[in-house]
């Protein structure tokens, strides 16, 4: 899947997300259906980690299954919100809204397994 | 059938499955834009119901479909169901039908936080609006369970999902797997409360049944018995038999049973239309000769037959017909005679029955032939069969098929007892017995029963020859019956006594014949004596006469010569006469 211009930039809550594609390793997507407040809380979350321990290491794009429900489909999304770490390889999902930073960090690898 | 029961006011609009035999059941279909919950264990045939749904929605009645599987890939599903005729990437093209995957993989997905599945929600949306969908699948959405954890989130979904499937206006069937003690694993059953159809696959002395059970139907009327059900090159079809009671009709028609003489036993004309017929007997008395001479007859007169055989493949059949003389091939070329074979160990009663359901519901034949129905009685529980005959007979006589059955008896037991399973079910019962006899095995038959008409009491001994099937009178010997040689023995001795008796009387005929000719001869010698007799006494009259009259001119010329008057001959007083002169 291409990411746009479009997608990549605007993020749920309209500020603009750290683009440093060249050296970006970590390829993020979240999904979302809507400006819910699980969703606005979610981004917050990833956000915030990825600014914490991937800094400048990251793009993070945000897809609105409302405006694009096609998309659901292929990365096996069911429950938003859900995180998909695309790159690095294996894939992993992380769904809810990202409130346990700990669980995230495990769920990303960036720590192991307790 | 099971439709004058059920008889609906019309409230409740329906969906119809297009599934043979449950649209009967429910009185209609499914209940049209709510979902219904198809549930039972793991291979009983759920995830099928649900694709012919969708499958024969699109195809016959015009509502295209999604199915939603998360189980099976779309591509999985449409290998599997490519032998039953469905193609599905067929529809999918043309836009009849859209499919979705859902795989939940547990050890990728790490949770934290608050989540719905407004995703899912979106999937589905997105797959009803891009064809326009009238009717959805999920199966089996149970297995969210186990890919996520948080069951408070999840039960709290399904249920807003039901909802909103109800509020989308699509008829929807969930499939649930069969849990303990509940219908399903996860209670969704609590959920999806309008119509609920359970599924079963028992196997039960290594043969396997397939039964329906409509559980739960708000608002409408249904069947609620355990219908078998049968899965086969063309889908599935359920077998919608029930005991509706004793109401049919009774023809008084009668049918001829392919043997002349065995009509005469039967009051003279057959059995009658619509009857069932019962030829029990031990191993080779010759039932499938019987059974095959009532097919003949019955296509030779331009009726179909359906034969179903559970001992011999059709060509055996027929090869062995011929060499009694039923030639029963043409008939089979013709269309009017259709074979069934398979074996009864093949699957259990049930779905023995069904696929006879089936055939005959096909094939529209005015006489049955099971030949033999002992071998079904094996393939199942003693009950069982009875229950299962019982609704198949209601069936057919509702139906007015004449239906043959033959009966194989062992040789240990007494014929009439071992069958007292359906031998209350059965209008003529015709028994075929050994009679062994002077160090020979023959047949005899007689009828045991026959319900409303004259029958003949006697045992005929019947043989099986190049003309097909015959009966004889037997014999009364000292020793009991006469058969086989016996009799020959005994008609041979008859004929001897036969031919010399007319010995005798030819004899005695030429006898009389001899001493009559005495007589006559006898009689012409007296008659010739009689004549010269009377000849003689002529003669002598001629010659007194003749001696008078000389007697007369001599005594004339007598008193001639003494002057006296002339007497005439023969008067005494002539002398007087003279004197007064």
């Amino acid at each position: 899947m291409t990411t746009t211009t479009d997608r990549k930039t605007k993020t749920p809550i309209g500020k603009p997300v750290q683009v440093d594609a060249p050296r970006a390793v970590w390829d993020l997507r979240l999904y979302v259906a809507g400006q819910t407040p699980k969703s606005v809380a979610a981004f917050t979350n990833l956000k915030r980690i990825c600014e914490e321990h991937l800094k400048g290491q990251y793009h993070i794009e945000v897809i609105d299954l409302l405006k694009q429900p096609q998309l659901a489909k292929g990365d096996q999304i069911l429950a938003v919100p859900t995180l998909v770490r695309k790159l690095p390889q294996p894939i992993k999902k992380i769904i809810g809204d990202l409130s346990n930073t700990e669980r995230v960090l495990v769920g990303l690898d960036l720590r192991p397994r307790p | 059938m099971g439709k004058a029961l059920l008889v609906d006011r019309g409230v409740l609009a329906k969906c119809p499955t297009g599934i043979v035999g449950l649209d009967q059941i429910t009185n209609g279909g499914l209940p049209r834009g709510r979902p219904a919950l198809v549930c039972g264990s793991a291979g009983c045939g759920k995830t099928l119901l649900a694709i012919e749904f969708i499958v024969r929605g699109a195809t016959q009645f015009n509502e295209p479909g999604v199915f939603i599987s998360f189980e099976e890939s779309s591509e999985e599903l449409a290998t599997n169901v490519k032998s039953l005729g469905f193609d599905l990437d067929d529809l999918i093209r043309r836009k009849k039908l859209a499919m979705d995957f859902v795989r939940v993989e547990r050890s990728e997905i790490e949770e934290t936080g608050e989540y719905d599945l407004e995703g899912l929600f979106v999937r589905i949306n997105h797959a009803i609006e891009s064809v326009k969908a009238k009717r959805v699948v999920l199966d089996t959405i149970e297995s969210l369970f186990s890919g996520l954890s948080n069951t408070a989130i999840l039960r709290a979904e399904l249920r807003r999902l039901f909802r909103w499937l109800k509020d989308k206006g699509v008829t929807a069937i969930i499939t649930g797997e069969k849990g303990e003690g509940a219908l399903t694993r996860q209670g969704i059953e609590e959920y999806v409360s309008d119509c609920v159809i359970m599924l079963d696959h028992r196997v039960r002395d290594q043969l396997s049944t397939r039964r329906l059970r409509v559980v739960k139907y708000r608002g409408s009327t249904h069947g609620t018995n355990e219908y078998p059900f049968i899965i086969d090159e063309e889908g599935l079809s359920v077998l919608p038999v029930t005991s509706v009671g004793l109401d049919h009709t009774a023809a008084t028609t009668r049918i001829s049973s392919g043997i002349p003489r065995l009509d005469t036993m039967l009051g003279g004309k057959g059995f009658y239309r619509g009857s069932s017929i019962l030829i029990s007997g031990t191993a080779g008395t010759g039932k499938s000769s019987m059974a095959a001479s009532f097919a003949q007859a019955t296509c030779a007169g331009g009726e179909k037959v359906l034969y179903f055989a559970f001992e011999e493949s059709p060509s055996q059949i027929m090869r062995n017909m011929r060499s009694i003389g039923l030639n029963l091939e043409p008939h089979v070329k013709k269309g009017l005679l259709r074979f069934h074979s398979s074996r009864p160990t093949l699957y259990g009663i049930e779905t023995h029955l069904a696929v006879m359901h089936k055939q005959i519901e096909e094939f529209q034949p005015a006489v049955v032939i099971v030949d033999p129905v002992t071998n079904m009685i094996s393939a199942g529980v003693a009950q069982d069969v009875r229950s299962m005959l019982l609704r198949l007979m209601d069936y057919l006589k509702s139906r007015q098929i004449t239906t043959l059955m033959t009966s194989l008896t062992s040789a240990g037991d007494a014929l009439e007892q071992s069958e007292t399973e359906i031998s209350s079910l059965i209008d003529t019962w015709l028994l075929v017995r050994d009679i062994e006899l002077g160090g020979e095995r023959n047949r005899g038959m007689y009828i045991l029963k026959s319900r409303g008409m004259a029958h003949s009491n006697q045992i005929r001994e019947f043989v099986l020859g190049r003309q097909g099937v015959e009966l004889l009178d037997v014999y009364l010997g000292p020793a009991g019956v006469l058969t086989g040689s016996a009799r020959l023995a005994q008609e041979a001795k008859e004929q001897a006594e036969q031919a010399a008796a007319q010995r005798e009387l030819q004899r005695q005929q030429a006898e009389g014949q001899a001493q009559r000719k005495a007589l006559e001869a006898q009689i012409a010698a007296l008659q010739a004596q009689l004549v010269a007799q009377s000849q003689a006494s002529e003669q002598l009259r001629a010659v007194e006469q003749a001696r008078a009259a000389q007697q007369q001119v001599e005594r004339n010329a007598m008193a001639r010569s003494r002057r006296a008057d002339i007497m005439t001959a023969g008067s005494g007083g002539s002398r007087r006469n003279g004197d007064r002169k």
